[in-house]
């Protein structure tokens, strides 16, 4: 356990680090002649920026990511349960079809209220 | 993996800490790792140029080196030397962490992947669990470069591929259930080793749904929204060049060769395949680069499909038949 947390956090510093050093090199190897054309933000076609980019952005986004969450929690209870499967039996497959047919339920009536469609 | 008694004995001797021995060990592994991500990386590109070219009858990079085969060290010597822009409109510090909070995840996946009979890095009992969930981080990274850009191309870009990596990850997980329930663990290394049979065999449904969501998790055509050259021009990265533009691009094909990795452990078998077991990695070699070969196939064959198109195939086709799949293979075991 301790060996596991030890690989994990020395790669992922490792990453880091990789990352960092070859910036780092890139900075030192790369001309750097900012000018202020240069650093305007990308737009087609215009020379100033129109309007702010960080708008109000579609309800849709949010729903999904709600119907994320609620499905990821599931799933994070149907995998224990699929590792020991084969010792339980049939109890726990009804008590599984059960929870399925719940949440199924769930995304019924979210797909009727119409929250799946984008428009 | 490394833990072996002699090394511990060594340690011992000599007064370090196990842990000490264990981060030294680490350190080498993270490094080896990193260098094959890179291989891979040079590799799948290469294969994509040539594969591109190939089904567009073009001839793809043929100058530098015999068919072109250093033209991507020439890139990286490009992208090197290139200016590192950063807008003065942008959120420096969002904009500079964007591509390492989306490379380090993508790289981190690695560590639980067992590439032949014993040779793992890190075998996690949730081994499974880890490379879904450790992966998915990338998509804060997607986020974090479309918000701190301040450019609407970007941004547009970040949310579209936030959706679509939130809502395949659901169809993702699972379709992988079915699969846990037969071979009776989350650990990788258990479930090639219970793959007498190959799971594509016996979960036919479950490879489909994997297959096409892992497609969208990696924004790969028919699901390159996030990155439609034709309309958002470069999608999250439009405002990234150098050096940060390439872990981007880096990321990518990470993900890729990961994509396939996982494919060929969970449903091509991992490992097996005939001939003695150190040919192991030999053979999983040859089944990722089969596995990649298909995604390019795909890839270069599909059009692209439209947002609601992307969703509804999401939620409404792919989600219940990944929950039929777990039904049906739960009764079958029932019954057997």
């Amino acid at each position: 356990m301790v060996s596991e947390i030890i690989y994990f956090s020395v790669f992922t510093i490792v990453g880091v680090a990789i990352v960092a050093i070859a910036i780092g090199l890139a900075r030192i190897l790369s001309t750097r002649k900012p000018t202020k054309a240069k650093l305007e933000t990308y737009e087609c076609g215009n020379l100033n920026v129109t309007g702010d980019p960080r708008i109000q952005f579609k309800i849709h986004y949010y729903i999904f990511a709600l119907l994320l969450v609620l499905f990821d929690v599931e799933m994070i209870f149907v995998f224990p349960w699929a590792v020991v499967f084969k010792a339980l039996g049939l109890f726990a497959f009804v008590e599984m079809l059960v929870f399925i047919a719940i949440l199924l339920l769930g995304l019924y009536y979210a797909w009727r209220k119409g929250v799946l469609k984008w428009t | 993996m490394l833990s072996s008694t002699k090394l511990l004995e060594f340690a011992s001797n000599y007064g370090i800490p196990v842990w000490a021995l264990d981060g030294a060990i680490a350190i080498v592994f993270a490094v080896v790792l990193f260098a094959i991500c890179a291989i891979s990386v040079i590799i799948n590109v290469y294969l994509l140029r040539k594969i591109s070219a190939d089904f567009q009858l073009r001839y793809g990079p043929m100058h530098v080196g015999w068919h072109g085969s250093l033209q991507l060290f020439a890139d990286a010597i490009k992208l090197l030397t290139k200016e590192d822009i950063f807008p003065s409109n942008a959120d420096r510090w969002i904009f500079r962490l964007a591509p390492v909070v989306t490379f380090v995840p993508a790289y981190l996946g690695f560590l639980v992947l067992p590439i032949g009979h014993g040779i793992v890095i890190q075998d996690l009992n949730v081994g499974l669990l880890y490379i879904l969930a450790i992966p998915a981080i990338g998509v804060a990274g997607i986020i974090m470069a479309g918000f701190g850009s301040y450019n609407k191309y970007a941004i547009i870009g970040s949310l579209r591929s936030a959706a679509q990596m939130v809502s395949y990850e659901v169809p993702r997980a699972l379709s992988i259930i079915g699969i846990v329930m037969i071979a009776g663990s989350a650990k990788l290394s258990s479930i090639v080793g219970a793959q007498h049979v190959w799971y594509i065999i016996l979960q036919p449904i479950a490879f489909v749904v994997f297959l096409v969501s892992t497609l969208a998790e990696i924004n790969s055509t028919p699901f390159d929204l996030p990155e439609t050259e034709s309309e958002l021009v470069n999608g999250y990265y439009t405002e990234y060049s150098g050096m940060r533009f390439m872990f981007f691009f880096f990321a990518e094909y990470v993900a890729l060769f990961a994509a396939a990795t996982l494919t060929t452990v969970l449903f091509l078998g991992g490992w097996h395949g005939p001939g003695p077991e150190y040919l192991g990695p030999i053979w999983f070699t040859i089944k990722t680069f089969a596995m990649i070969w298909v995604i390019m196939w795909i890839k270069w064959t599909l059009p692209r499909f439209r947002i609601d198109q992307v969703m509804d195939l999401g939620w409404k086709v792919l989600l219940p038949l990944a929950l039929i799949n777990v039904l049906i293979t739960g009764l079958v075991m029932m019954i057997i």
